[in-house]
């Protein structure tokens, strides 16, 4: 009884070193055989389910899974932690392997922080509430209404560059504010990704709905998500090989599908 | 003619009482000197005469009227009565002018051009013509103390009370607020003074009344009182502070 | 006489002098360390560099810093129109605090119970429920701005600590103030308009002066409900460019105006203790 276990303890600890030592991560993570994913805290839907990423329920745990899969973690070798926005970008030691929380990609914190390959391209689009829901679907009706959106995103250069509206928009700290604004009646419409005004829409703006969508391509910088790492952490090449291969077998499209809705229906904006 | 008149004045706080069945007749253009030891209850009673405490029993007459009725206000009678006070009280943030023309301006209604030439005279009078604009700050004890003599002169009292007026200042500079009061008494003021200048008293008043533990022990002219005292406590006070 | 020297001190001078040189001397080289040490130590730290690109970007603070000063023109402006309304509403609850009168005792109450609850409460929780919330009830535009609600829930806090200091101004003019107006024939009112509130306003400037630097610095609070001021400027400026920097050019702009003033309240804070000693 007690050799049987000795010996399959012995089994699994040489499995499982076996398995990584023969893969691209080996020795590249923070904790050998673990892979470490921060998420945002809490974590929303539609990108991790129910605040629970160790389900794989939801976009970025299911894209996170597949990741860790192909780079030849088991499951259980997954390790979640929570971390906010500004602690991601500092510079310095992270305690992440690599950071999912809808991060746009951009140069400017490229200098900073590494990035792998996105994973999902975001289009932006318009959530309206009260008068902005009469407003005219193009870039000129868009011109007079009160805009709000949260400071610290790529909506804020698309705000002032794209649309430029008549009054100067309000900016707040996180959707939860910008939020609280709509309902308040202080905003007529506010800019999200799609995802999130979607998710927003339904559950917690009373009387809200989307009034359209940009096409990714209309601005210089569409948005585009993907895994915040540390400055040249020898990890990226591996995230990049697992990502492209799920691209090409078309996996992550279905993961976007199952999770991320149909966005027919929201109207381009010309 | 009795001007103000005190018929069995009691005041206390809390337990303490302070004036203990006080009675006094002050004739009109008389000068009445309070003595006694500190805490014999001189200053309270001057206190209570000018309404800026309310006796618990007994009653006050200003010219056979009672103006200690509990609820009276206040304000009217304390117009008649005025008050100066040991530690001067000027308002410090304001000239001595402005001091003087305050309470004239806001109780009779009256602009400052109406007030000046009769303050003007005031100061003149009390030599302190060339110290109108100054700030309390920049004038000498006995200047701030004449300051506030005029200051309450201004409101065209029918009564003053002195509370122990030359206590806190030097004693080079007694001389001249007491020459004031001499000024003021030639004048025909009915006047009231809590006093420790047993010889200003006694040359000056019409009447000293010697205070102790809230009551009147002894009074009469000064030269009955200080010559020839019959109160025993009256002799032992006046060995000591003469 | 023998112990004076040829220059004709006293020897009591001559060791003072001696004393004040040392002084001198020990204060200068340990100055002059410690700059040193941060200069050349700081630098040597492994992180420097990524601390200097992320913090102490120049490139960056050129390109932001006129940004984070037009915003800084809000912040000017709401701090304008937030301090006399301070001023006024926190002298009518300190008055409030002070009335004898038992008609007005309801008052009194309405005065204690205001101070301690806004005291109690943080800031940031007062703009948001009053910033958020008031407008939330349904006001018609332009009324729920959230420029209104905002200042107004900074009044309200202010004015409670302001309210404060100017009842413990007010208590602190002597009674016998209050005695010698009274005895003038003044009136109740008359005695506080022209005779309390003149002096306790004078006395308490230092205190609100240091009110006015702190309220200067919370009005980035009202950024919370959309305001873009420069501290939500700053944001924005680091989100784009993935650096700290922006926040150090708008901590620039704060202690250029936040520093002369608080020297200045020390200042008159020194001048009034020389007065009061």
């Amino acid at each position: 009884m007690k050799t049987t276990s000795f010996i399959s303890i012995v089994f699994a600890l040489s499995a499982t070193s076996a398995l990584a030592g023969g893969h691209c991560a080996a020795g590249k993570t923070l904790t050998e055989g673990k892979l470490t994913i921060a998420t945002g805290n809490p974590a929303y839907y539609p990108w991790v389910m129910d605040d629970s990423p160790e389900s794989g329920e939801g976009f970025e745990a299911a894209v996170a899974y597949a990741v860790a899969a192909e780079m030849g973690f088991a499951a259980d070798d997954v390790v979640w932690v929570r971390s906010s926005f500004d602690e991601a970008i500092q510079p310095g030691a992270k305690n992440f392997d690599m950071n999912m929380q809808q991060y746009s990609i951009t140069p400017e914190r490229d200098e900073v922080v590494d990035f792998s390959a996105p994973y999902y391209s975001a289009p932006m689009a318009v959530l309206v509430v009260g008068e902005g829901k009469n407003a005219e679907a193009t870039l000129e009706g868009l011109k007079g209404l009160l805009w709000g959106a949260v400071g610290t995103t790529t909506a804020v250069p698309m705000l002032t560059d794209l649309i430029q509206p008549d009054s100067d928009p309000l900016l707040y700290g996180d959707n939860a504010d910008v939020t609280a604004a709509m309902q308040a009646g202080q905003i007529d419409a506010a800019l999200f990704d799609l995802p999130t005004a979607l998710f927003l829409s339904a559950v917690m703006i009373e009387g809200s709905s989307i009034l359209g969508q940009f096409p990714a391509d209309r601005s210089d910088n569409p948005d585009q998500f993907g895994m915040l790492m540390e400055d040249g952490n020898p990890l990226k090449a591996c995230v990049d090989e697992a990502l492209a291969a799920l691209t090409d077998s078309g996996a992550l499209a279905e993961i976007e599908a199952k999770w991320l809705q149909d966005t027919t229906g929201v109207p381009l904006i010309d | 003619m009795t001007k103000l008149s005190l018929r069995d004045v009691v005041k206390r706080f809390g337990s303490n009482t302070v004036c203990d069945g006080i009675s006094l007749d002050v004739a009109e253009g008389e000068m009445v000197c309070l003595i006694g030891a500190s805490g014999a209850g001189k200053s309270t009673l001057l206190r209570c005469i000018n309404l800026l405490e309310p006796i618990e029993d007994g009653e006050i007459f200003l010219d056979g009227e009672d103006i200690s009725i509990p609820g009276l206000d206040p304000m009217p009678v304390r117009r008649r009565i005025g008050m100066v006070f040991q530690s001067y009280n000027l308002f410090p943030h304001m000239t001595a002018i402005e001091n003087v023309m305050l309470a004239p301006r806001r109780v009779y209604k009256k602009s400052r051009q109406e007030l000046r030439p009769e303050v003007e005279a005031l100061f003149e009078k009390f030599g302190l013509a060339d110290r109108m604009e100054h700030y309390p700050d920049q004038l000498s004890g006995g200047q701030q103390q004449r300051v506030a003599i005029v200051r309450a002169l201004a409101m065209k009292p029918e009564v003053m009370l002195f509370d122990e007026i030359t206590a806190a200042l030097d004693p080079q500079l007694v001389g001249e607020v007491l020459e004031v009061l001499r000024l003021l008494k030639d004048s025909g003021m009915t006047m009231m003074l809590a006093t420790h200048e047993m010889g200003f008293a006694r040359e000056a008043a019409d009447k000293v009344c010697f205070l102790k533990d809230g009551r009147i022990v002894e009074e009469g002219p000064p030269s009955v009182l200080f010559e020839n005292p019959t109160d025993p406590q009256t002799r032992e006070f006046l060995a000591r502070v003469l | 006489m023998a112990d004076q020297s040829a220059a004709g001190r006293t020897r009591r001078q001559i060791y003072e002098d001696r004393l004040r040189r040392r002084s001198l001397i020990i204060a200068g080289s340990s100055t002059t360390i410690v700059v040193l040490a941060v200069l050349f130590l700081v630098p040597m730290a492994p992180g420097w560099e990524k601390v200097q690109k992320s913090f102490f970007n120049w490139d960056v603070f050129a390109k932001t810093f006129p940004g984070l000063l037009e915003a800084f023109m809000l912040d000017v402006a709401i701090f304008a129109w937030c301090a006399p309304l301070i001023a006024i509403l926190g002298l009518l609850v300190a008055l409030a605090r002070d009335v004898r009168s038992p008609a007005l005792f309801p008052l009194r109450i309405l005065g204690a119970a205001y101070t301690d609850i806004f005291r109690g409460v943080p800031v940031i929780l007062t703009v948001y429920l009053i910033g958020f919330g008031i407008p939330g009830l349904g006001l018609p535009r332009p009324w729920n701005s959230p420029y209104i609600w905002g200042s107004l829930a900074l009044i309200l806090t202010y004015s409670a600590y302001v309210a404060e200091i100017f009842r413990s101004g007010i208590e602190s003019v002597h009674q016998s103030q209050r005695s010698a107006a009274e005895s003038l024939g003044l009136s109740e009112s008359d005695t506080i308009r022209f005779v309390i509130l003149p002096q306790a306003i004078r006395r308490v400037i230092p205190a609100q002066m240091n009110m006015l630097i702190a309220l200067q610095k919370d009005v980035a609070l009202l950024s919370f409900i959309g305001p873009v001021e420069i501290f939500r400027q700053a944001g924005v400026y680091k989100s784009l460019l993935a650096n700290f920097t922006p926040y150090v050019g708008a901590a620039v702009i704060f202690l250029a105006v936040t520093i002369p003033a608080t020297r200045y309240a020390d200042y008159l804070l020194a001048k009034q203790n020389r007065e009061r000693s």
